[in-house]
């Protein structure tokens, strides 16, 4: 039974770097309705940023926060330039845009920082958490953070008139516009948070798994399938889809014989299409009726 | 974060819709591009011959996408996996049964369109991000259980199998590379006219019943799971086909050479091809083939970088892909005919 717990605890403590990341996909499939392939690559370059920000003697808190507003400018510019030409072109053009864009982005940080792994520092601490050896200081400090960012998020698109107008936007785009609603720039405003809230999850992520070019590959993997696992259109399902996945991941690492580092994925994948085979639109996900 | 319903408005498929006549060339067309394949290979290097086989057989593996995702409406990005079990049916049956590679073929087709049709039982309930998802882990997964211990004796473990390549036969005075390039082509050309058939056929308007509006499809009375499952198996044997060519071909099969990398490629491909024009397939193949090469040629470095740039160039000025080239060269050729 104790196993058992610490397997569980473990998995929350890996289901929260997930569930950030999680949480930046269902962002921008809010806003345009896509899963963005080059998020993961897009949280790793801004992470490089701020350790570039760090190497040049900027404090973590600035360096922080200049990231932050360095990605949701360039989340932005990224919109304006690249996609918002694609905006009438098929959808799968456009997911062909986010490989191209995976490629151009991990192709230049290799060049420019180079595929060597490099240490990156965490505000937290990594003692350990109230004297468990499992969780460390740091991913306390990771699930408080993600659990923030939601009842931030939460706040943002319930009680906010922006937050009303991206929600309207995204769900029905015809009558919005016909209530004065920029929907346009309210799918760049997307863009602009997603990519921020994934350079936090970059910069959170970094310290547990090293910072390097190919850092997100897995992670992001994991955090699609959280996403779909909690519903595309609910953060709250998200977070909760992050944690589940990493619990899963855990316990069919310790539980099922014969499963290595390498069966991991495949393994809770098929856990996650099981559960969508019974709940189609994900556990927290809207139904969607289609009209004929 | 209620369960409450959304109602998604008309004009929002996944995959727009291509009317069936549209989806191939005119009859001169194919003649032409035929003799074109038959006659360059005379006069070609060797490594030319190679990668000209590698083309069709690609071409091949996009076509079964094209298939699945232009005919019927279905996202896969477990491509990957089917070719590699196309792949190691023809490698094991070759190496391990002696049996002649010209009948391994139809016998991983066979196999491989069990394996489509049976995943596409499950994948019945599921559509767009979420089957996305779950073709995903199939490829994601499909490496690994190749190298599983138990599996190993048949598979060769991470080291794979290397195959034999075949000669020419009846002792005609041909290279090996110049034979299977027309073994090749052969089996392409026969699994192109299929496809267009096919489509043309009762089971291809179903499909695209199914694309454009599955409701109103099961309304008029397709069987939706049917057809849906079926599309499945059908893109499966023919990718499974393209795998065996190219276990032959490539003369080695090792689980890392069928990773998702290969299954995002065949997409690409789709993409720059045209989704739902079958001749595209081969266009999507060639940038799939040549495009990373030309990329590395231009910068080592950067050469993701060149290739996402050539690839966003391709598509701002084709969104539709190769599709949009011969719409718009069919109107040329048409305009100078009025005059």
């Amino acid at each position: 039974m104790e196993l058992f717990t610490n397997q569980v605890l473990a998995g929350i403590a890996t289901g929260a770097i997930y569930a950030c990341m999680a949480l930046a996909v269902v962002m921008i499939y809010q806003a345009i309705d896509h899963l963005n392939f080059a998020q993961g690559e897009m949280a790793m370059f801004s992470t490089f940023i701020s350790w570039q920000l760090m190497q040049w003697g900027v404090s973590y808190w600035a360096a922080f926060l200049i990231t932050l507003a360095f990605s949701f400018v360039a989340g932005i510019a990224i919109e304006r330039i690249l996609f918002k030409p694609l905006a009438k072109a098929p959808v799968l053009t456009n997911v062909a845009g986010f490989i191209a864009l995976f490629a151009i982005i991990n192709s230049s940080a290799g060049l420019i920082w180079d595929f060597t792994i490099k240490q990156y520092p965490t505000p937290f601490g990594s003692a350990p958490f109230l004297g468990s050896q499992l969780i460390s200081t740091h991913q306390a400090g990771m699930i408080g953070v993600t659990v923030l960012l939601l009842l931030g998020l939460y706040f943002f698109f319930q009680y906010t008139r922006i937050g009303l107008a991206m929600r309207a936007a995204a769900s029905v785009p015809e009558s919005a516009r016909l209530v004065g609603i920029n929907t346009s720039w309210m799918i760049a405003l997307g863009w602009g948070m997603a990519t921020a809230i994934g350079s936090i999850a970059g910069m959170l992520i970094a310290p547990v798994v090293f910072l390097e070019p190919n850092m997100m590959g897995g992670v992001l993997i994991y955090g699609f399938a959280a996403a779909v696992l909690g519903g595309l259109s609910s953060p709250f399902g998200a977070v909760v889809g992050g944690f589940l996945v990493g619990i899963f991941e855990n316990l069919a690492g310790t539980y099922i014989p014969g499963v290595g580092n390498e069966l991991k994925l495949p393994i809770a994948l098929a856990l996650i299409i099981s559960v969508l085979v019974v709940k189609p639109a994900g556990l927290f996900g809207r139904h969607i009726v289609k009209r004929v | 974060m209620s369960a409450a319903e959304e109602v998604v408005a008309e004009g929002h498929e996944a995959v727009e819709a291509v009317p069936k006549r549209a989806m191939t060339l005119g009859t001169g067309t194919s003649l032409l591009v035929l003799a074109a394949l038959l006659i360059v290979p005379m006069f070609v290097k060797n490594f030319i011959i190679f990668q000209m086989t590698m083309l069709l057989i690609y071409g091949l593996a996009v076509l079964a996408l094209n298939i699945l995702t232009g005919g019927s409406g279905q996202f896969s990005l477990g491509q990957s996996a089917f070719y590699a079990v196309g792949a190691y049916t023809s490698a094991v049956l070759m190496e391990h049964a002696n049996i002649n590679y010209a009948l391994t073929i139809p016998i991983s087709a066979a196999i491989c369109f069990a394996f489509g049709y049976l995943f596409g039982k499950p994948a019945l309930r599921l559509s767009g991000v979420y089957l996305a998802l779950a073709t995903f882990a199939l490829a994601t997964a499909m490496p690994q259980l190749l190298k599983l211990n138990f599996l190993e004796h048949w598979t060769g473990g991470v080291q794979g199998l290397v195959v034999t390549k075949p000669d020419a036969p009846f002792g005609l005075p041909m290279s090996q590379d110049m034979w299977l390039y027309y073994f090749t082509l052969v089996v392409t050309v026969a699994i192109y006219i299929f496809s267009v058939n096919l489509l043309r056929s009762r089971s291809g308007r179903a499909f695209m019943a199914i694309r454009d509006n599955e409701i109103a499809a099961s309304s008029m009375g397709v069987n939706v799971s049917l057809y849906k499952t079926l599309a499945f198996g059908v893109s499966a044997g023919i990718t499974g086909v393209a795998g065996s060519l190219g276990a032959i071909a490539v003369q080695f099969v090792a689980p890392d050479s069928y990773t998702i990398t290969l299954a995002i490629s065949l997409f690409l491909g789709m993409v720059v091809g045209g989704v739902g024009w079958l001749p595209g397939s081969f266009v999507g193949a060639a940038f799939i083939i040549f495009v990373p090469n030309m990329a590395e040629s231009i910068s080592k470095g950067l050469s993701g970088a060149v290739f996402g740039v050539l690839l966003f160039l391709v598509i701002y000025l084709v969104p539709h892909g190769a599709r949009q080239v011969a719409i718009l060269g069919q109107q040329l050729i048409g305009k100078l005919r009025k005059n």
